[in-house]
């Protein structure tokens, strides 16, 4: 089915550098389709927001190519913009505009703009209508930054860490909203550093690390490429107990890490694993500390890749 | 909730429940133009620090100095004469003097009086010499000594006999026009028109850059004249205001005359609020910080506040630099000002100032729109 769909966005062999040393992408090639939301993931300073800038045409590109609808920034500036709805990271709206003024100043850059009443009721700022931005809380604020991308009814829909610094249900309001504008047939880029936010939003994802695109793919697939779907944690007294090869060697297991003196297994099935696990730990009379089972995240998938934690916390 | 069950959901979601948006009429060409003007002026309204430099520091200014400054009907001009011998005769002789009301004598100690004269107390010591006769002690330099020194012995003289060889006599005319509040107003307008160009677009671009709002506008297809056309032409408006408020003060509270038509005088300050607006935009275009475009813009302004001729007249610098100080725009636009409002000169005799006023504008705009930086 994807293999027929339109491609929104495509770049092939993206690179940027600044300042002729400063490499924040180093040949990115990115297809997303019409209709996805799409999540480019990774840590802070991997090379998300100069790739969607590039992506907003708001960066030139080092090398490589960038198309958006089949069109180049260079020779559709006016005409890609018109259908590009974005909210860039840290852009500080006018303090002393109402919400209705700040919405009604950026419809009119737009040849026809959606009624600034009807945005405000999908994007629940309605109430806020009269406020200063000034006096919007930071949910509040959010909304309104993809409020005024929403505005111009755009086709696409550009997200730069939308939902950073937020409360849990400012988020879960967000992710309504992105999801409403995909049942209209939008497409939605975002960047994010939150796993739990690219499992639930995104139907695909490319985990960049040092501006390159280390996976992609459905999440549900890079976790099962993990080999396992499934996570055992635990943390045992005496340190020779470290060696992950010992642990390999346990049923059903598909990878090892330690971290901290915590070990972290993927297994395939958890009830296959875990008596393996305290008959070897009763055989060498090392005392369980701490035992815990979850489900895979991307954030295993991530640490698995790099070795690295997606945030350090 | 809807994002938990995304997971099992097709790749694509389908179009199937979606509300369609609906859209307005077209927007005009002139549509963002006239956006990004109101928002700029509701911004500016709305901020009370710009009310307050813009519209009530002029007034508090014109005020303040029109005071201090004002002319008195006829000063009084005050003279110590010292104590000792022959002291009764020359307060006598002052008293019985015609112009005695305008004086004010006091008696002290020679040592005092000399003092007090030095501290600018007193404007003249008369001290009596030994025989007969008075000397007097007066500041060559200060003005008001000097004319001190020739009442008081014009005075004395005619009370003790002096005959005028000529017959004459004096008509009072003092019109408004030649008062120091009248210099001051045109002055304090051009300053003023200076100040809110620079900083009302100079900083108030830069801090829109620092707040990335700059970046979002230019994601949106906004035209980006029409961005900048808006924020100078929304200092239009704002003009007017102070233009009105300004001069209407200097008629109502100090009974200043416009002798020149109102129509000149808003046409010279549009010219003038247009330029430094253009000269704003020039100092703005590129500085990334608030604090840097502050620095910049005060290095702008601060020649302008001492030769361009706000509080006091420029003839008063030295003849070597007055070529450069009438190449300031700020000296065109309060020249321009001064010679509409106070002389009543036409329009068109003042079209080399505007000229070179306009020629400032417009080379700040063209540079600024050649390095501006969005991001």
């Amino acid at each position: 089915m994807i293999q027929t769909m339109d491609v929104a966005v495509r770049c092939r062999n993206l690179r940027m550098t600044y300042d002729g040393k400063v490499e924040a992408v180093r040949g990115l090639d990115l297809q997303i389709l019409t209709g996805e939301c799409f999540g480019l993931l990774g840590p802070n300073g991997a090379g998300k927001t100069t790739t969607i800038e590039i992506l907003e045409g708001l960066l030139s590109q080092t090398s490589g190519e960038v198309e958006i609808l089949g069109k180049t920034w260079k020779d559709h500036s006016r005409e890609l913009r018109e259908v590009l709805g974005v909210s860039l990271q840290e852009t500080r709206l006018p303090e002393k505009l109402t919400v209705r003024e700040t919405l009604q100043l950026f419809g009119s850059f737009y040849r026809y703009a959606r009624p600034t009443l009807e945005v405000m009721n999908e994007m629940a700022l309605t109430e806020k209508a009269n406020s200063w931005v000034g006096k919007l809380s930071g949910g509040q604020r959010q909304r309104l930054a993809v409020a005024t991308a929403l505005v111009a009814n755009p086709m696409l829909l550009f997200l730069d860490e939308p939902t950073t610094g937020l409360d849990p249900q400012s988020r879960r309001q967000l992710w309504d909203i992105l999801r409403q504008f995909q049942r209209r047939g939008g497409t939605v880029l975002l960047t994010t550093h939150y796993m739990d936010e690219a499992e639930r939003v995104c139907n695909r994802v490319a985990v960049i690390d040092h501006g390159r695109a280390i996976a992609s793919g459905r999440p549900a697939e890079l976790i099962e490429e993990l080999g396992g779907q499934q996570m055992v944690e635990f943390e045992t007294t005496g340190d020779s107990w470290g060696a992950s090869d010992r642990w390999r060697s346990l049923p059903g297991v598909e990878t090892v890490h330690v971290e901290e003196g915590r070990v972290m297994l993927s297994v395939r099935e958890t009830h296959e694993t875990i008596p393996a696990l305290l008959a070897a730990l009763q055989k060498s009379g090392a005392r369980l500390l701490r035992l815990t089972t979850r489900q895979a995240s991307l954030e295993d998938v991530f640490v698995r890749l790099t070795g690295r934690r997606l945030r350090e916390e | 909730m809807s994002y938990l069950s995304l997971e099992h959901e097709t790749d694509v979601a389908s179009a199937k429940d979606a509300k369609l948006p609906t859209l307005s009429s077209k927007n005009s060409r002139w549509a963002g133009y006239w956006q990004l003007m109101m928002a700029r002026m509701k911004e500016m309204w709305r901020e009370p620090e710009v009310i307050f430099w813009v519209f009530v520091f002029p007034i508090l200014l014109a005020l303040g100095l029109g005071i201090a400054f004002r002319n008195k009907p006829a000063d009084v001009y005050r003279v110590a004469i010292v104590g000792g011998e022959g002291d009764t005769h020359a307060l006598d002789l002052l008293k019985a003097s015609l112009q005695g009301g305008s004086v004010r004598t006091d008696e002290l100690p020679l040592a005092d009086a000399l003092n007090q004269f030095r501290l600018g107390k007193y404007d003249l010591v008369v001290v009596p010499k030994a025989g007969s006769g008075f000397e007097y002690r007066y500041d060559p330099v200060r003005p008001e000594s000097v004319l001190a020194r020739t009442v008081v012995n014009d005075a004395m003289q005619a009370a003790a006999g002096r005959k005028d060889a000529i017959q004459v006599s004096s008509k009072a005319s003092s019109e408004p026009g030649a008062r120091y509040i009248d210099f001051l107003i045109p002055g304090l307008l051009g300053m003023n028109l200076m100040n809110s160009g620079m900083w009302g677009i100079g900083f108030a671009l830069v801090q829109m850059r620092q707040r990335k709002l700059l970046k979002r506008f230019v994601a949106t297809p906004m035209r980006r004249g029409d961005f900048l056309l808006g924020l100078v032409s929304s200092r239009l408006g704002l003009m007017l205001v102070e233009l009105a408020l300004l001069l209407g003060f200097g008629v109502i509270a100090f009974q200043m005359r416009v002798v020149g038509s109102w129509a000149s005088v808003i046409l010279i300050s549009a010219v003038g609020a247009l330029s430094f607006g253009g000269l704003g935009l020039l100092t703005a275009s590129r500085a990334q910080k608030t604090e840097t475009v502050s620095g910049l813009i005060n290095v702008v302004m601060m020649p302008m506040w001492m030769f361009s001729g706000v509080f006091f007249s420029y003839e008063r610098f030295p003849a070597v630099i007055q070529p450069f100080v009438k190449l300031l725009p700020l000296t065109m636009l309060n020249d321009a000002l001064r010679a509409t409002i106070l002389g009543g000169a036409s329009l068109a005799s003042q079209g080399t100032r505007l000229l070179i006023l306009l020629l400032w504008g417009a080379v700040s705009y063209a540079l600024a729109l050649r390095w501006f930086r969005w991001t």
